[in-house]
């Protein structure tokens, strides 16, 4: 995690004594120069574990006739984008004109020919576009996802010009494909249900869709390696099979480019299981390397049964570096990885405490925790913010495989679930991931669907709530109130 | 099921033990360790070639010693095997750029035999020596050639990934031969201008019979074609990870000139006493070095400078006095020394002799109990060594594990050399990249400081004499 912090020319700094002072910031443990009672004048810029991604906000503007993919890419790179800890918006043009034009009647809308809906589809850019500037400017965004087929050479132009006005980045992402079966498997998996064909059956829906992919090829200018040489931009050929790239700029496009020849359409399942239960965990503890328990050995075999029954194609394991998980997995008979990353979160001095011996030693740690659990970093320890960072590498190598089975632990998990699963940071430490449960994750059509499997071992619950009360001031009581039971 | 798999189904789940050097979770039987996978960054199993391809004096070297640096540092053993200098033991002196002529059928011969010298020891490399990545360095510019290279890859079962450089900008061109052509073993009594002269006929005699990497024809090898210094990029079949992993570094590497300044945090209040570890503000002296250090950047006079620190109060508190804009990373921060953090080595003999001497006995992959290893280490400042390549002017100040890291980066140093690098306290380390390496300048700003390298005594056996374990040990308070 990073921390831009803009040095001090204020009056109030005269001493060089002043100067080397610093404090560290109770929540996210980060040092900070001291002002004594002036109070904090920093301009504080937070990133993800790397420096300031860009100076300016980026658009990412999408090129691509229909059923190229374009709105799976801006959901994805959105979803990542967030998760690192970039705020990233999806501005879909189909959703404004569908706002503007409460009922779609047929493909003639899109005709290049048609005046009225020209005018149409034009405001409709043109209010995305204002909506883009809203989110810049006031709401602390980014990077904005232009999601429409932005096809002519013209319509680029223009948004060219109105993000120079603005001081805006802008890096295109083409998609270019012209596999009919990879066409047609789109519009299954995706238009034939969009609100445009609420009420046709399939076969006119990809009929229509098919004559409106037709109207934009009229007028479609791909990127051009000359005229366009300037550009800042990705082509994407064929579902990723090659990639031209263009005058990257800076940090974030570098970091979008590699996201984006990572990411795959090959039909594959997730699957995501904590350790079996600890014996750490049945005396309420928290962190520490234990073994597992007897009903943690029962579910490791019960977790290789269901593997097996799974018939999963060439499965991937990965565990972290704790022997449960290794445990865990040393029961499925099957070669497994494992990867450092995937270790639980660093509870520093907290290591291997109940939440009770918490509140005893450190009552106002556990308050700061319970006020921002996601940035809330342990003494001498990791935050879910420092998770996030530590686990990139995993998610983008979960990205490149296939099936893949990550035994881990309930932080991780719930951090991988919340990348997964577009989850917020505010939500994120609060995802429910009990022990000897299953998350079978299948990516469909813009998201994941997922399948819980309790493999019937008990096991004690370690998912404590928020509690009403999280200030400092609080009793005990209150900040042991939503502690789950154990020995 | 491989047979691998039956054998640890028929013994599953196995007994677990933690290996005492990397404190690895690892399966047990008989006594003996049984070989499990652990996340490396190569985790195919083929070894893979990469073939750079493209006229001279397109930088093909340059990428291939900076990719092979940046594999080995990584934990990939990667070597690369220059095809000129195969050419070079075989024909003693180099006469003219009439050598290279196409029509040159002596010349043509040997150049063919020296080819085929290389890829022995490629295969050699790839199938004994436990390489995983050879670089194979040449124009390789011809289709038929490339071909070649091909089948003796699928005949090795080797996966190859092509780097096409690609470059028609003449200023580029005269550089390149400026930095690295001029004091090749080829021109060694020559001046300037004939080398000039003999180098651009030299790319000539190549340029009729180049064809570069195709769209249409190439379309089933994987490839990069590197356009314009990175300008612009085609990337095709990019097979498995470390062709991902490889492409990435491809692309965020540049050659403008720029300087990177290492240096650690001022002297601390733990370090003046000898402790390691924790997090400690600065002495007096290591304050006085903050502003010596201030002064010095300002000197510099450096364009555009960027300051990173890690998060740790003593780096945070030398920047400050550098008066400049700086970005914490909690990747920089030192190595965590676990269970041992704050205390002087007189102390970790006293407690943990045993993880004392394993430590000497392979410091680069010792890990401390409940914390981390140089390799560990490694691996945590990878994002900050990329990042480091696509930035210009740095001054990272960090410590001194993390800048032994950073070091062995820059100057190639391998794993057995890493954790014993020179990082003293209050110097500052000016690296600037220049032909094929990097110029070190170093700068002692005269400001006093304790020793903190501890080199590796000479016993390092568990049973060694506590004083035999304190032997190099630095003075302290």
């Amino acid at each position: 995690m990073t921390l831009s912090v803009c040095a001090l020319r204020s009056a109030d700094m005269t001493t060089d004594q002043e100067k080397n002072e610093l404090t560290q910031t109770p929540l996210l443990k980060i040092w900070v120069p001291w002002l004594g009672m002036g109070g904090c004048k920093l301009n504080r810029r937070r990133g993800s574990s790397v420096p300031q991604f860009t100076n300016s906000p980026t658009l990412i503007v999408m090129v691509g006739l229909p059923a190229r993919g374009k709105t799976y890419i801006s959901k994805k790179l959105t979803r990542y984008l967030n998760w690192i800890g970039v705020p990233t918006k999806v501005f879909n043009l189909g959703q404004y004109r569908r706002e503007a034009v409460q009922s779609y009647k047929s493909f003639e809308f899109f005709r290049p020919d048609n005046e009225e809906a020209m005018q149409i589809r034009k405001a409709c850019a043109t209010n995305a576009l204002k909506d883009v500037v809203i989110y810049f400017s006031k709401e602390h965004g980014q990077v904005a996802v232009f999601d429409a087929t932005n096809t002519t050479q013209e319509r680029r132009v223009s948004i060219v010009s109105f993000a120079k006005e603005k001081g805006y980045k802008v890096f295109f992402v083409e998609s270019i494909c012209d596999d009919p079966e990879i066409i047609a498997q789109n519009i299954t998996d995706v238009k034939v249900s969009s609100p445009d064909y609420l009420n046709c059956d399939k076969d006119e829906a990809l009929a229509d869709f098919l004559k409106r992919i037709e109207c934009y090829k009229q007028t479609y200018v791909p990127l051009d390696d000359e005229k366009d040489r300037r550009l800042s931009y990705i082509k994407i050929f064929n579902v990723g099979s090659r990639y031209l790239v263009n005058c990257v700029q800076d940090h974030i496009q570098s970091r979008i480019v590699y996201y984006l020849m990572n990411i795959h359409v090959t039909p594959r399942s997730i699957f995501l299981s904590r350790h079996g239960e600890s014996n750490m965990n049945l005396l309420g503890r928290i962190g520490g390397d234990s073994g597992l328990s007897p009903r943690g050995h029962k579910y490791a075999t019960a977790l290789g049964t269901f593997i097996k029954s799974q018939r999963i194609k060439d499965l991937k394991v990965w565990t972290s570096h704790m022997k449960r998980t290794i445990q865990t997995a040393e029961h499925l008979g099957i070669p497994y990885e494992q990867w450092k990353a995937l270790n639980e979160i660093d509870a520093g001095v907290c290591e291997e405490y109940t939440y009770e011996e918490i509140q005893d030693n450190h009552p106002e740690e556990f308050a700061l925790r319970d006020q921002d659990k996601y940035r809330y970093r342990y003494p001498k320890g990791e935050s879910y913010e420092d998770l996030v960072h530590r686990l990139e590498p995993v998610i983008m190598e979960l990205e490149r495989q296939e099936n893949v089975l990550v035994v881990c632990h309930q932080a991780v998990m719930r951090c991988l679930l919340a990348y997964l699963l577009d989850k917020t940071a505010d939500e994120l430490p609060y995802l429910k991931c009990p022990l000897h449960t299953v998350l079978k994750l299948t990516p469909v059509a813009y998201g994941c669907k997922v399948e819980h499997v309790f493999l019937n071992v008990e096991a004690v619950n370690t998912h404590r709530e928020r509690p009403g009360n999280v200030d400092v001031s609080r009793d005990p009581e209150e900040a042991l109130k939503t502690i789950p039971d154990h020995f | 099921m491989t047979s691998n798999e039956y054998h640890i189904m028929a013994t599953s789940p196995r007994e677990l033990t933690q290996n005492p050097l990397k404190k690895i979770w690892m399966p047990w039987k008989n006594g003996l360790f049984v070989h499990i996978l652990q996340r490396r960054v190569c985790m195919t199993n083929c070894p893979t070639l990469i073939v750079t391809v493209g006229l001279p004096a397109r930088g093909k070297t340059y990428i291939s010693k900076k990719l092979t640096r940046y594999l080995n540092w990584i934990g990939v053993p990667t070597k690369e095997f220059n095809v000129g200098q195969y050419r070079r033991e075989c024909v003693k002196i180099y006469k003219s750029f009439e050598f290279f002529h196409p029509d040159n059928e002596e010349g043509l011969k040997i150049r063919r035999q020296c080819a085929l010298t290389a890829l022995n020891d490629v295969r050699q490399y790839l199938t004994v020596e436990g390489g995983q990545v050879a670089v194979f360095d040449a124009t390789n510019t011809t289709r038929e050639r490339r071909w070649t290279i091909t089948r003796f890859a699928e005949q090795n079962c080797f996966k190859v990934f092509f780097v096409e450089s690609v470059c028609e900008d003449p200023d580029v061109i005269a550089e390149n031969i400026v930095q690295v052509k001029l004091g090749s073993p080829d021109y060694i009594d020559c001046n300037t201008e004939e080398v000039i002269e003999d180098f651009m006929k030299r790319i000539k005699c190549y340029e009729n019979s180049y064809q570069p990497l195709d769209e249409v024809l190439d379309r089933d090898l994987s490839y990069i074609k590197i356009m314009d210094v990175g300008r612009r990029y085609l990337v095709n079949r990019v097979l498995d990870h470390i062709q991902s992993r490889i492409v990435y570094y491809l692309m965020n590497i540049h050659i403008t000139p720029r300087s990177i300044y290492l240096c650690r945090h001022g002297e601390s209040d733990l370090n003046v006493k000898g402790c390691i570890g924790g997090d400690s503000g600065l002495s007096g002296r290591g304050k006085e070095f903050s502003k010596c250090l201030g002064k010095f950047i300002q000197e510099q006079n450096i364009k555009d400078l960027k300051v990173w620190t890690s998060q740790m109060k003593r780096t945070i508190q030398t920047a400050e006095a550098v008066a400049v804009p700086y970005e914490q990373w909690k990747a920089l921060n030192e190595i965590d020394a676990g269970v041992c953090e704050e205390m002087m080595y007189e102390e970790i003999q006293v407690h943990y002799p045993v993880e004392f001497s394993l430590r000497d006995q392979d410091k680069y992959r010792y890990r401390y109990p409940k914390g981390e290893s140089y390799e560990d280490l490694v691996q945590r400042l990878e994002p900050v060594i990329m990042e480091l390549e696509r930035q210009e002017n740095v001054l990272v100040i960090c410590h001194q594990a993390v800048m032994r890291c950073l070091l062995a980066y820059f100057l190639d140093k391998s794993a057995e050399e890493l954790p014993y690098l020179k990082c003293p306290l209050h110097t500052v380390l000016k690296l600037t990249p220049v032909a094929y390496g990097c110029k070190v300048e170093s700068v002692w700003l005269n400001v006093e400081a304790v020793n903190t390298h501890r080199d590796r005594p000479e016993n390092v056996d568990i049973s060694r004499m506590p004083e035999e374990a304190l032997f190099t040990v630095p003075a302290h308070q």
